[in-house]
């Protein structure tokens, strides 16, 4: 048994694929969030955004018209949840267990419809690799940086925290899902703001999806695996704040590639422990951080209120 | 001869509800530069009126006039373009946000394509704030601010917009005195610079003080515009409630042969206490009710009083003392409120919100809270809906409950009519004891010559009351027997008439008679 084998390049160039899908779907709950949409539909548009990446990659054989049908499949979906509980003021936690489950039903269906299986979709290619200075062609981390929805991920996580926090848009967000009522008599329109957090939301949780897609080039039944959840955490142990909840869904990243690692070694000690390690961390981190972390005031509550 | 422009002219504004009128054709005149008091008692239509004028909502019939000019708002943002701002009751403010960001909201510099510019904000927000003297800070972030800021800082933001014509809607109800007295200094500033104010309140003292004109508003409807010069507070109140307002409740001094021929209903020997913070609120209380009294509690707030309270209505536990009602020691160990109100203790609370009211609960269900396992209200298995029904009818009908719907939920109500219900039920088991804390705290003029009545009425009755209040006006016209509480402690028990109000604001000071 050897440990230097963990704590290498291979853990590094792991973690960071394993992380994107939590840093895109982590940075579309902040931003719906601070708008104070509760977007608990995230699994629901990552599965969304996987199938309809495949789909259209499939169809075109291009990946980029894959990675376009995802977000317009991400953008369709949050417009049901906007529909429900923006217009019609329904539940937020109840539109998006719907949506969840749905999502997990229709993309089933299609599947079979489709592709004439059960399990997953036939293989579809993934997304060309760039090259900055040669650097593709480094050991191991050549891959990553690479790889273009890594280097768009990266992007935005500085972009949804420049959105949030640097332009009247984000100002705008961030009153809406602190005091709606505040910001409608100076002129904002709540349904407005709050439509536009959500469908945010969408296309980065189906970029997600569309990720998970070309990283296995193909889809397959259920394969948001929790994701959504575990990216829901990472933006409530992030505070609410892109930079800080893209942190987390990394250190989420790590210990999942870590558990990864340590099998692969083979460590003696049942791998049912070791399997445990992201979820332990989750759970601790959530118990001993939530009290200091505090979401927007109005977050999850439909506007306008009761009288 | 030309008509007079004004900057304000509504007429005959109507607006519903569902079930309720809330403006009942209403008109309302404000002329070019002056300050302008609405008042009216709690629901009366005051903020709906003004809402509209915000194009907060829209009308169901009527005619607007800014300026002259016809208005048809479809939103804040049309009223806002017409010059009009509005302070609202409940601040409107974002409290993670600076100061900058709250005033700039909706109307934001932007720097290069799409950038919030909050250098330049913050400038802007200085400048305004240095042209009125409101010494905010431009950097500072909301949540640190204390609420007489808060209430510049909302005025500062209705400048920013350009308003000439400012709407405020109770602005004094969450200031200290001090505060009133530099807000009202900052209104007049602003009435200097040209601006027309138009303040909502139901207090009259500042109606006095600071307006040019009153519009009274009355069920919805406006029943009258007069100089502010040319009237006074008791004319004031007689156009709010409909007819004359006594301050005074009459009630008949008892004599001493009567009073020592009534029996004890309450004693309380040397009560001791801790406050929820274990620190010591209550030592060595002693005093007794007998039936047919009102002993009043005078006392600033936070002497005790809650702690007397609860111990009272069985909330909480002393550390030591005997509790006697109606000849019977109480054994603290097994003392529940449900045994106190069964014994015959009513309670009206002090926060009718968090103790008096289920507010989403009807009216009617409201009325029975804590009875509803009386037979008369319930068979073995089901509630007997007829029986609460017509009883909450009747006791809405009794105490004048408006509006009169007993399928409301409670939260739907003004302060006033909420604070009639707690009331009502508190009242109609007959206590043998009644404890009313605060009770008419928040409760426009009409109403709270009402609830004096009714507490008047139960004394009369044989009722023994304890009456606590912040209101020193309140003790002196009420009781029998007045007790001051100092630090957990009695400074004086005396009988009404032998005791004036200077006497009794040194002893709640903490000072010694002489």
């Amino acid at each position: 048994m050897s440990l230097d084998g963990i704590f290498s390049l291979a853990l590094l160039s792991q973690t960071v694929r394993i992380s994107v899908p939590y840093v895109l779907a982590a940075l579309g709950a902040t931003i719906s969030e601070t708008g104070g949409v509760v977007n608990i539909a995230l699994e629901g548009l990552i599965l969304t955004g996987a199938f309809c990446a495949v789909l259209g990659s499939h169809y075109s054989g291009n990946p980029w018209v894959g990675v376009m049908a995802a977000m317009t499949g991400g953008i369709f979906v949050s417009l049901i949840h906007a529909v429900v509980c923006i217009r019609f003021r329904a539940n937020q936690i109840i539109s998006g267990l719907a949506i969840n489950i749905l999502a997990a039903g229709a993309t089933k269906f299609f599947l079979k419809l489709i592709f004439h299986s059960s399990s997953n979709s036939s293989r579809v290619a993934g997304l060309p690799h760039w090259s900055f200075f040669g650097l593709d062609r480094a050991p191991v981390i050549g891959a990553i940086v690479s790889d273009s929805l890594i280097l768009a991920a990266a992007l935005l996580v500085f972009a949804s925290y420049c959105l949030i926090y640097k332009t009247p848009f984000g100002l705008r967000l961030r009153a809406v899902g602190e005091h709606p009522e505040c910001a409608e008599t100076l002129g904002v329109s709540v349904y407005f703001m709050r439509c536009a957090g959500v469908m945010l939301c969408g296309v980065l949780a189906a970029l997600a999806g569309a990720w998970l897609a070309f990283d296995q080039h193909q889809f397959s039944a259920d394969m948001s695996g929790g994701r959504g959840y575990i990216a829901l955490t990472a933006m409530i142990f992030g505070k609410w704040n892109p930079l800080w909840a893209a942190l987390a869904a990394a250190l989420f990243g790590l210990a999942e590639a870590f558990q990864i690692q340590l099998q692969t070694v083979g460590v003696s000690v049942p791998t049912q422990f070791i399997q445990m390690i992201p979820y332990v961390l989750t759970v601790v981190l959530l118990a001993g951080v939530i009290g200091k972390s505090r979401a927007p005031a109005a977050d999850g509550k439909p506007y306008p209120g009761e009288e | 001869m030309t008509e007079q422009i004004f900057a304000v002219e509504l007429r005959d504004i109507s607006i519903r509800f569902g079930k309720v009128t809330a403006n009942d054709s209403a008109s309302l005149r404000v002329e070019k530069g002056e300050i302008h008091a609405l008042v009216g008692e709690n629901g009366a239509g005051k903020s709906t009126l003004m809402k509209i004028l915000y194009g907060m909502y829209s009308p169901d019939s009527g005619m607007m006039k800014v300026n002259g000019a016809e208005a048809h708002f479809s939103g804040p943002r049309d009223a806002i373009a017409s010059g009009i701002g509005m302070v609202h009751q409940h601040f409107m403010l974002v409290p993670p946000l600076t100061v900058a960001e709250n005033v700039v909201l909706g109307q934001e510099p932007v720097k290069g394509c799409c950038a919030f510019d909050s250098g330049r904000a913050r400038e802007l927000v200085a400048q305004i704030s240095r042209q009125y003297g409101f010494e905010l800070d431009p950097a500072a972030k909301v949540e640190t601010l204390s609420v007489g800021e808060q209430q510049r800082l909302e005025i500062l933001k209705v400048l920013f917009r350009g308003a000439e014509i400012l709407i405020l809607d109770e602005p004094t109800a969450v200031l200290t005195p001090q505060e009133t007295t530099s807000f009202f200094a900052i209104l007049r500033k602003l009435k200097a610079q040209g601006k027309t104010v138009i303040i909502i309140t139901h207090k009259l003292r500042e109606v006095m003080a600071v307006s040019d004109t009153v519009t009274v508003m009355r069920r919805g409807k406006t029943v009258g515009t007069v100089r502010t010069a040319a009237t006074n507070e008791a004319g004031l109140a007689q156009m709010m409630v409909g007819r004359p307002v006594v301050f005074q409740v009459e009630r008949r001094l008892k004599t001493e042969r009567e009073i020592a021929a009534s029996p004890v209903v309450l004693s309380l020997e040397g009560i001791c206490a801790k406050s929820d913070r274990w620190l010591d609120a209550l030592c060595g209380i002693s005093f007794e009710i007998r039936a047919g009294e009102i002993f009043g509690v005078a006392g600033v707030e936070g002497n005790g009083q809650s702690e007397l309270i609860e111990i009272i209505t069985g909330l909480r536990r002393p550390q030591s003392g005997r509790l006697t009602l109606s000849g019977q020691l109480m054994d603290f160990e097994e003392n529940s409120p449900a045994r106190m109100s069964k014994l015959g203790v009513g309670h009206v609370p002090e926060d009718r919100h968090r103790r008096g009211l289920v507010l989403d609960y009807s009216v009617r269900d409201n009325m029975v809270l804590g009875r509803q396992r009386e037979s008369q209200f319930c068979s073995a298995l089901s509630r007997n809906a007829e029986a609460v029904a017509a009883f909450g009818d009747r006791m809405i009908e009794d105490f004048d409950i408006y509006p009169a719907d007993g399928e409301l939920a409670a939260r739907a109500l003004s302060g006033g009519n909420q604070q009639k219900i707690v009331v009502a039920r508190e009242l109609s088991r007959r206590p043998k004891l009644l404890v009313a804390s605060q009770p008419t705290r928040g409760v426009d003029v009409g109403a709270i010559e009402f609830i004096h009545r009714k507490i008047i009425e139960a004394r009369d009755a044989g009722a023994a009351v304890l009456l606590l209040s912040a209101e020193l006006s309140e003790i002196m016209s009420l009781s029998d027997m007045i007790g001051v509480i100092y630090h957990g402690a009695l400074a004086g028990v005396f009988p009404a008439g032998s005791v004036n109000e200077d006497k009794i604001g040194l002893l709640m000071a903490g000072g010694k008679l002489p």
